[in-house]
């Protein structure tokens, strides 16, 4: 299993943004899935997404809060 | 005197709180500030009973904010170090008893002859944890290395900023040296990195904080607890010392021989 090769740590540290990006921009999982969905068609239509490597985040900065979002080009490294 | 204010909360409950601000508190009055610990767990009073003044209760801050006595009739003067007080929450009432505006006016009264006032806050995010921020000029926030405390206390930060208190400090409480290394504990960068705030103390998970909650006596009076000295330091920052996080220490080599063998 997943959990046996991965310590719990890390594991609690990646749950955890999971939850706080839900919190910090009050949207369900849901809603997440279909902004990310929306998003991802948006791009496509101009660059070449891979969209199994996305990544979402919404950090605390001095001033704000920002959804931070990594859309890596395929196969670019 | 123009006291300086601090609500100790967290969103999560049993986190820390009541042991904190009893730990702060005391080691505030150690470093010779006149301090006043003022209980807002209305119903749920305890910070009474951590620091061992619970015989001593005659009025209560209800009792105060219906006139029913001074306020200073119902401090109690802590007799173990000069200048150290307690206002104690009312037992048997509820967090509605006191408003916020009342509070506001109990501190901006207190602050006239207190260097600090530390406001322990109940657990949770509705009328008893406005209660507990209304004065305060700053806020330190209590959680764990757990998933829940920490998105608790993110979600604090966030309602502590819509209220106007910027900058919000945390302590990170309970944590072991010894699982944070074989990965199975977040550590104190993972924390920091995730809530964005800055770090002001670091208290390991200590037996010796239940031993002194058992006697009544905070550890931040015991010389050789290591959760006594994360306590004192907290409050030397607090003074405004620039002061460098102690290191987590694993347990040494001899007490894990003195383990091995029984002796400790
Ligand atoms: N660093 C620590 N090491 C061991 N026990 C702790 C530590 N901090 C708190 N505790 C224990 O955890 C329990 C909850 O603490 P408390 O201060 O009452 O939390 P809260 O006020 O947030 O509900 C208490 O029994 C206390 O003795
Ligand atoms: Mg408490």
């Amino acid at each position: 299993m997943k959990s046996d090769d991965k310590k719990s740590k890390s594991v609690a540290k990646e749950r955890l943004q999971f939850v706080l990006v839900q919190d910090r921009v009050k949207l369900t999982p849901d809603e997440m899935d279909a902004m990310r969905d929306e998003l991802i068609g948006v791009l496509s239509k101009y660059i070449d997404v891979d969209s199994q490597k996305i990544e979402m985040d919404v950090k605390r900065e001095d001033d704000m809060t920002a959804l931070v979002a990594n859309f890596p080009l395929k196969g670019s490294k | 005197m123009a006291g300086k204010t601090i609500v100790i909360t967290s969103g999560k409950g049993g986190v820390g709180k009541t042991t904190s601000s009893a730990n702060i508190g005391t080691a505030l009055a150690m470093q010779g500030n006149k301090v006043c610990l003022i209980d807002a767990d209305i119903g749920l009073r305890n910070l009474d009973v951590v620091m061992g003044l619970e015989n001593r209760i005659v009025y209560d801050i209800v009792d105060v904010v219906e006139s029913n006595c001074r306020l200073e009739q119902a401090m109690i003067r802590d007799k173990r170090y000069d200048g150290l007080y307690l206002l104690p929450a009312a037992q048997t009432r509820d967090k509605t008893s006191v408003t916020p505006f009342q509070m506001k006016e109990l501190i901006e009264k207190l602050k006239e002859d207190m260097d600090f006032i530390v406001v322990d806050s109940p657990a949770g995010i509705e009328q008893g944890f406005k209660n507990a921020i209304a004065g305060a000029d700053r806020a330190i926030i209590v959680t764990t290395p757990e998933i829940s405390a920490v998105r608790d206390a993110d979600r604090i930060i966030g309602l502590l900023e819509a209220e106007g208190l910027r900058d919000p400090e945390v302590i990170i409480n309970r944590i072991r040296a010894d699982m944070v290394d074989r990965g199975d504990m977040m550590g104190i960068d993972d924390m920091i990195e995730i809530l964005a705030i800055d770090l002001i103390g670091i208290v390991p998970e200590d037996e010796g904080i239940v031993v002194s909650t058992n006697k009544g006596e905070p550890i931040a009076l015991n010389d050789n607890a290591k959760a006594g000295q994360a306590y004192r330091n907290i409050a030397r920052r607090i003074m405004g010392e620039d002061l460098p996080m102690m290191p987590l220490e694993k347990d040494s080599f001899i007490t894990r021989f003195k383990k091995l063998v029984g002796l400790s």
